[in-house]
């Protein structure tokens, strides 16, 4: 089931060029009607479900309607993504509630090294990718013998 | 109707998509590029933060072979392949992937994977092939590294514009044009060499769901086939999907 807009908080990103739901969705699906200043979702039985839309808002003006047959009518479940860590809070028909949380990344936003700190190599002409044999863990790629 | 303005682009090589392919392709050929004095130019039709696939997250990574502690060979995952796709494989090419998937793997931990260790600090398995990932944010650290890759050398990613043809002279793929999703623009891309990873395609067959389970497929609604009809065109042997 699709991604929608709870218009009560959706404030259209005032300021910014783009909405952030329509920066990040995958698909291209959320549109902005610049009268209103809501986004919606232009085209529901297309989207994924992927919750890209759901993290990024800043406004948490977002939310996805689970399918009926595995999360029944009442029950939700709403994503919390920070620097470090995603919190899930899994709400149940009866009212009973679970929190997950779970590490997103080991270092800090941004600081992803290319080539990992590993050797490198200046032999195009070889089959060792840059940073390998290093990155493999072997003293040599393995060929056919 | 809008009056779309021309971009021409000219690059050496041009890597068509922003996926996890896209992406280590981008990697490695921005550390050689730069020692080579050529340039290096990314397309992708959405945000790379959240592009392809894998734009979710995931919590496995489906092939590590696990060369280095002994768990398997490059020829056990060639005889996997066989046995699950029933003999019919280019082994050749499953071969290539297993010797150099686990130096992926390897470099996507650095680049901040949490990756499940054991107490002994070897990577917890889900199955023979699966390693147990933290992977919320799985695409934006490949990305990243991706990103930061280009960045470095001072080449150029374009997003959100989308592929829609090849860019032929008689039988040879000199680049590609397409259209910007955000501006009028139409874009031509000239390449003395095309990468193409623009990933599947989805809704081939008419799925079983109606309405708005439409999207509930494994894969992603918003892989439109580009790689398929762009090879197609331009004459390609498709040798593995």
């Amino acid at each position: 089931m699709p991604s929608f807009v709870i218009t009560e908080k959706c404030d259209g990103c005032k300021g910014l060029d783009r909405t952030a739901c329509q920066y990040i969705c995958p698909n291209d699906l959320m549109v902005l009607d610049k009268e209103t200043m809501k986004a919606h979702n232009r085209a529901p039985e297309m989207c994924w479900e992927c919750q890209c839309c759901v993290k990024l808002c800043p406004q948490q003006a977002m939310d996805v309607r689970g399918y009926s047959d595995f999360i029944p009518l009442g029950a939700s479940v709403v994503p919390l993504r920070g620097s470090e860590d995603i919190m899930w809070t899994v709400k149940f028909r009866d009212g009973s509630l679970k929190r997950f949380k779970f590490p997103i990344r080991t270092n800090e936003e941004g600081s992803a090294d290319p080539l990992g700190g590993f050797a490198t190599h200046d032999d195009l002409n070889s089959q060792a990718l840059a940073t390998e044999p290093a990155s493999l863990g072997l003293d040599a790629v393995s060929t056919l013998s | 109707m809008a009056n779309f303005k021309t971009v021409e682009v000219d690059t050496d090589l041009l890597i068509l998509g922003g996926g996890f392919a896209a992406c280590g392709a981008a990697v490695e050929a921005a550390y050689w590029a730069k020692k080579n004095g050529l340039k290096v130019t990314m397309v992708d039709k959405a945000a790379m933060d959240r592009s392809g696939a894998c734009a979710m997250g995931l919590s496995a990574i489906n092939q590590y072979v696990g060369i280095k502690d002994g768990e398997n060979t490059c020829e056990d995952y060639v005889r996997y392949v066989r046995q699950d796709l029933m003999g019919i494989s280019r082994e050749d090419l499953v071969y290539n992937i297993a010797r150099h998937v686990d130096s992926s793997v390897h470099l996507f931990e650095k680049w901040g994977l949490k990756i499940w260790t054991d107490e002994e600090g070897k990577y917890v398995h889900e199955g023979r092939w699966q390693l147990m990932i933290n992977g919320e944010s799985y695409k934006i650290i490949i990305a990243e590294a991706a990103k930061n890759a280009m960045n470095e050398a001072g080449y150029e990613i374009y997003e959100r514009v989308f592929i829609t043809d090849p860019l032929m002279d008689g039988d040879k793929c000199v680049g590609a044009v397409g259209f910007s999703t955000r501006e009028d623009e139409f874009y031509v891309f000239k390449a003395k060499a095309t990468i193409v990873a623009m990933g599947g395609a989805v809704h081939v067959f008419r799925p079983r769901s109606v309405g708005e389970g439409i999207g509930r497929s494994w894969y992603p609604p918003f892989q439109s086939g580009s790689s398929a009809y762009f090879t197609l065109k331009a004459g390609a042997e498709m040798t593995c999907q």
